[in-house]
């Protein structure tokens, strides 16, 4: 894919330091994220990836550094942090859609209660979500209803529903059968090649292949390439990547 | 077996009257208790650290004292401040402030049980700290709360019967007249522990109801 970024990037991270006790999790990232631009994170478990993803709505508070988004650094908390989340979308491994809720009600709490959308409004442009990710026919069973690759869908329409400036993906696939995997890829795609701003930790390495821009490989919760897909696939220049992408590519 | 039906149809005013104080006294604490300990719940699990430090000390202090205690407090030590206040408001007060401990830790461990990823995701969405536990939380954590809160209010209902011993007429407080009246003790005892049967049946069946009513699908 080319160049796709386009004025000021979206997110910035500058000089970011996150300790867990004594474990350095995030170690001097520095990071810039373009609208319209998709970034592929990936690494060993541990590298401290999901933390980064986590980081840029603040679900992991950080310990030094800056991180800004649209132009605004993160604010810390109460009303304006919350702000800044519902214009965030982020997907977890674990899909977290709300237990007692429907699927419809899924999607349509966040634009009723957060953002103040009617109703009617907010369920209609729920059930076109559901339908642009495949589940339309699903919208008024419960989540345990659903299997693994439905309920991921599910959870990405709940976050499209906010009308989101960028989208996080904290590993979408990884709690997946494989079977499923295909499908929620396949949203994400669609959703990439629609000019979405994504950050994608994953270690789906055909996804980071045909749908990155750039592709970040984090070890040891030090940012250590940066580059584009076809760059760090064929060419890795870190023995580090070397050494990771010999162990997953060779199965 | 006359006998003990005589004693019943022959007090029935002083029955009734204890019972009808003693279902009021535990409706008001009740209603009382589910508030507070709401709130106090509610700062347990807040991100504020001065809030979690306010309850915890309040159900440290609180639930670690003698129920008799805190009524005596109540009723002895409150109005040598000049606050003029009934016996039956102290007895209501002091279950009040009594019971919210106890509803705070059920509340409490009720929110525990909900995944942390629901709490997660809907901070996602922008919900505020009062969203995320009145939209997600909290409608999770009320089928797991059902048995113990029905406990606590089952042992709040018994312990109405201490406020006999603050100058409250209620159903603790028939036995002292019956015995001023000659009346068998037995048959009084049994009558009250019919009484406070009668009075608990109806909690159990809600709790039934509720467990039913808020079965979620994990």
């Amino acid at each position: 894919m080319d160049d796709v970024t386009t004025g000021e990037p979206l997110i910035v991270l500058d000089a970011v330091n996150k300790w867990f006790g004594p474990l350095h999790v995030l170690d001097d990232v520095s990071l810039s994220v373009g609208r319209g631009e998709v970034v592929v994170v990936i690494g060993p478990s541990g590298s401290g990836k999901s933390t980064l993803c986590r980081a840029i709505n603040r679900l992991e508070p950080i310990n030094s550094g800056t991180i800004t988004f649209d132009g605004q650094p993160l604010p810390a908390e109460g009303k304006p942090l919350a702000k800044l989340r519902s214009e965030v979308g982020m997907v977890f491994q674990s899909f977290n859609l709300f237990a007692h809720k429907t699927i419809l009600e899924n999607v349509t709490l966040g634009p009723i209660k957060v953002r103040k959308e009617k109703p009617a409004a907010a369920r209609e442009r729920g059930l076109a979500l559901l339908d642009r990710v495949g589940i339309a026919n699903q919208a008024d069973k419960f989540p345990a209803q659903l299997s693994g690759g439905q309920q991921q869908r599910a959870a990405i329409a709940r976050a499209l529903a906010m009308q989101p400036k960028a989208m996080l993906f904290d590993e979408p696939t990884s709690a997946l059968d494989p079977e499923m995997v295909g499908e929620v890829l396949d949203v994400m795609t669609s959703l990439a090649s629609d000019g979405m701003t994504m950050v994608v930790v994953t270690h789906e390495m055909g996804f980071a292949r045909h749908a990155a821009n750039r592709v970040i490989f984090m070890a040891d919760g030090k940012l250590v390439e940066d580059a584009s897909p076809a760059e760090f696939f064929d060419n890795p220049r870190s023995d580090r990547a070397k050494d990771f992408l010999s162990k997953i590519l060779t199965h | 077996m006359g006998e003990f039906f005589r004693v019943l149809t022959d007090n029935g005013q002083l029955f009734v009257d204890g019972f009808t104080n003693a279902v009021k006294l535990f409706l008001i604490a009740a209603v009382g208790s589910l508030v507070l300990g709401t709130l106090l719940g509610a700062m347990r699990v807040s991100p504020v650290p001065a809030l979690r430090a306010f309850g915890a000390t309040y159900v440290n202090l609180v639930r670690n004292t003698p129920l008799t205690l805190v009524f005596a407090f109540l009723v002895f030590a409150v109005p040598k401040l000049d606050v003029n206040i009934e016996y039956f408001s102290s007895a209501a007060v002091a279950l009040t402030v009594y019971t919210s401990a106890f509803v705070c830790e059920v509340i409490r461990s009720g929110v525990n049980t909900v995944a942390a990823g629901q709490a997660e995701a809907a901070r996602a969405l922008g919900m505020t700290f009062g969203q995320v536990l009145t939209l997600i939380v909290l409608p999770q954590a009320l089928r797991a709360m059902v048995p113990p809160m029905m406990s606590v209010f089952i042992a709040m209902l018994k312990n109405t019967t201490i406020a006999a011993g603050f100058s409250v007429l209620e159903a603790g407080a028939i036995p002292a007249y019956m015995a001023e009246r000659g009346e068998p003790q037995f048959a009084v005892l049994l009558w009250i522990t019919i009484g406070f049967l009668i009075l608990i049946l109806p909690l159990v069946a809600l709790q039934r109801f509720l467990e039913r009513k808020w079965r979620v699908a994990r």
